[in-house]
């Protein structure tokens, strides 16, 4: 039997490689709200116009609170606070925002500086896309779109929070897109939980922004294994 | 500014009324566009979504569109109307300051189109504040422009006034209160008012709905708290469907210094109001100088100075309740138009009334004279007409 000669370099590889790979781990977590919120209200205006009460059986109602039976919030934008100049937007796939039945959707949501941001007209009637930010360095935009007209696109270079989207033909259309400059965020889902995915080791304080409740903060320590983070919030 | 009988055109008189009166729906028509947040929904100027203005398709006029663009066509309507008014004048009036008028009611038109136009091609939302203000200052215009081609301005002081030959003695008989103080109240507050227009202008562009949800009280208090944690409790609380900015101290306070502004309008206007009423009544303080005789008691325009005074009281009687109204209907669109335009009609009442107030009947008595002496069989003492009792 002839012995098989292993190449020294090949361990040597192997152990370089895992050492480049720096370990990271996940900040993970739940939101929850204490108190009741404001009742939603019906967008009457929609069922006026008849264009869009027609995609429509029922009057569509607010989401400012997004809960869960348990106090789950939505909606919550989690990102690294401070962290910039990380961003991968430009590599990073379209993120697409809709219009459908007179709404945007979805209402909040969230990308990184320089990611492309794809708005669709999925519906038979005009809409108008305008966002209007408030960080000088990213543009206003007020677009023409005409049914079954060619998707929208747009990319923000400043780090943003509820950049605001709206029609003015129907006045009640609003998204919220925040722009975050690193990959390091998420938005809680509607049982509440968030994962900020592959955060590298590293003292970090995770801010936890919601629309309407304002910004929550907590400082964690990423070491090789995930990190649980629970933010509550109160409406008074 | 002196009268002429030979300017007297009923034609053109008529045709200023007619302009104003479509310069009034002009306003409504922008006053619903704002209400129904729609001064961008049509994002091209002066195309309209690529189309000419005038071709764009009746069956894509929904949503916002509706109100954006029938402003511009009604504003293109507008501009044409003014542009013939501003030929006729030069034209026609032999007043130098009249012809001038009508060319300035043509820039200011002309502007108008032009402001309204780059706040949508800038994204200038700011410029909307500029535009609706110097919108009520061209009705203001169009309105004064009315009131001078009338055969009542044209008459003023020329046929109704006593040829009285000493102001000083008349003065001494006469009793009145101190008119020519009444004519400054009078612009005052008419500048008053105005400001407060700027003032509900700035609110309604702040695009954040009703800074404060209640009335009288403001949140339920008579000075609101706008603390910031107080301000982060409003917004957290509230639900609004078309107005998704959130509102801010400033805002709070603002609206604050409107709703006091009103009431200082409404004091002002009652004072004057009742200081016109009571001019050349019996017992009340004697005129003092020959200026304030020709306002207290031989002026013909006195009468039409009450029935503005009370007419100008109503108004803003209206316009609180309006106001109130604003408020309790969580700023409807149509409440809230109306109360921009009463703000109008309250403005041009002030101006109209200032421009009557201030109008020097002694230059037309001064004319009269001059007049009555080329009469053949003229009585004159020592050149001048002889005292002729009060018809």
């Amino acid at each position: 039997m002839k012995h098989m000669k292993i190449s020294p370099v090949l361990p040597l590889i192997a152990i370089l490689a895992i050492a480049m790979v720096a370990p990271a781990a996940d900040i993970i977590g739940t939101i929850t709200l204490k108190g009741t919120p404001p009742a939603e209200i019906a967008i009457t205006p929609l069922m006026d116009n008849p264009d869009c009460a027609a995609m429509h059986k029922t009057t569509p109602m607010t989401h400012f609170y997004a809960v869960g039976p348990k106090g789950e919030l939505a909606d919550v934008i989690v990102s690294l606070k401070g962290v910039t100049g990380k961003s991968t937007g430009a590599g990073a796939p379209p993120v697409v925002l809709d219009q459908k039945g007179c709404l945007y959707e979805p209402q909040i949501l969230a990308i990184q500086t320089g990611q492309k941001l794809v708005v669709k007209n999925s519906d038979d009637c005009i809409h108008n896309v305008h966002c209007t930010p408030t960080v000088a360095g990213n543009d206003e935009h007020n677009d023409a779109q005409m049914s079954g007209g060619a998707d929208l696109t747009y990319t923000f270079p400043k780090p943003e929070m509820f950049l605001r989207f709206k029609c003015d033909v129907h006045p009640w259309m609003f998204a919220w897109v925040s722009v975050i400059d690193s990959p390091y965020y998420s938005v809680s889902d509607t049982s509440g939980k968030f994962v900020i995915k592959n955060v590298p080791p590293g003292k970090y304080t995770v801010e936890a922004n919601h629309r309407k409740l304002g910004a929550q903060t907590q400082d964690v320590e990423v070491k090789d294994s995930d990190v649980t983070v629970n933010f509550s919030f109160e409406v008074k | 500014m002196k009268s002429n009988p030979q300017n007297s055109n009923p034609w053109l008189h008529w045709y200023i009324v007619v302009t104003a009166a479509a310069t009034f729906l002009l306003l409504g028509s922008g006053g619903m566009v704002t209400s129904h947040e729609a001064g961008m929904s049509v994002p091209d100027w002066p195309n309209t979504y690529g189309y000419n203005m005038f071709l764009f398709p009746v069956s894509k006029w929904m949503g916002g569109i509706f109100y954006e663009h029938t402003h511009r066509l009604l504003a293109s309507g507008i501009g044409l109307l003014i542009t013939v008014l501003a030929v006729w004048l030069w034209c026609k009036d032999s007043r130098k300051w009249m012809r001038w008028l009508g060319v300035v009611a043509f820039v200011l038109v002309a502007l108008q189109g032009v402001l309204g136009g780059l706040r949508v091609t800038l994204h200038l939302d700011k410029l909307g504040i500029v535009h609706g203000a110097l919108a009520q200052l061209f009705f203001v215009l169009i309105c004064a422009l009315a009131l001078f081609t009338s055969r009542w301005w044209l008459n003023f002081g020329r046929d109704a006034l006593p040829r009285v030959q000493d102001f000083k003695k008349e003065a001494a008989r006469q009793r009145g209160p101190t008119g020519g103080n009444l004519r400054w109240l009078v612009l005052f507050t008419t500048l008053l008012i105005f400001i407060q227009l700027i003032l509900g202008a700035t609110m309604r562009h702040q695009h954040a709905g009703l800074a404060i949800p209640d009335f009288p009280a403001a949140y339920g208090k008579i000075w609101p708290d706008t603390s910031a944690a107080a301000v982060a409790h409003y917004n957290a609380n509230r639900t609004e469907v078309i107005s998704e900015n959130p509102i801010t101290s400033f805002q709070i306070i603002l609206q604050m210094v409107h709703r006091m502004v009103a009431l200082a309008i409404f004091v002002l206007v009652s004072v004057c109001a009742g200081r016109a009423w009571s001019i050349g009544t019996p017992g009340t303080a004697p005129a003092r100088t020959a200026k304030e005789l020709e306002f207290a008691g031989t002026v013909p325009g006195v009468p039409i100075q009450r029935r503005l005074s009370l007419f100008w009281l109503a108004l803003i009687a209206g316009q609180i309740a309006l106001g109130a109204w604003t408020v309790w209907s969580n700023k409807a669109a149509d409440v809230a138009t109306a109360h921009v335009l009463v703000g109008a009609l309250s403005l041009v009442i002030g101006a109209l009334w200032c421009a009557v107030a201030f109008h020097r009947p002694v230059t037309a008595v001064h004319e009269r004279r001059t007049e009555d002496r080329r009469l053949p069989g003229a009585i004159t003492i020592g050149g001048h007409p002889a005292l002729v009792p009060n018809k």
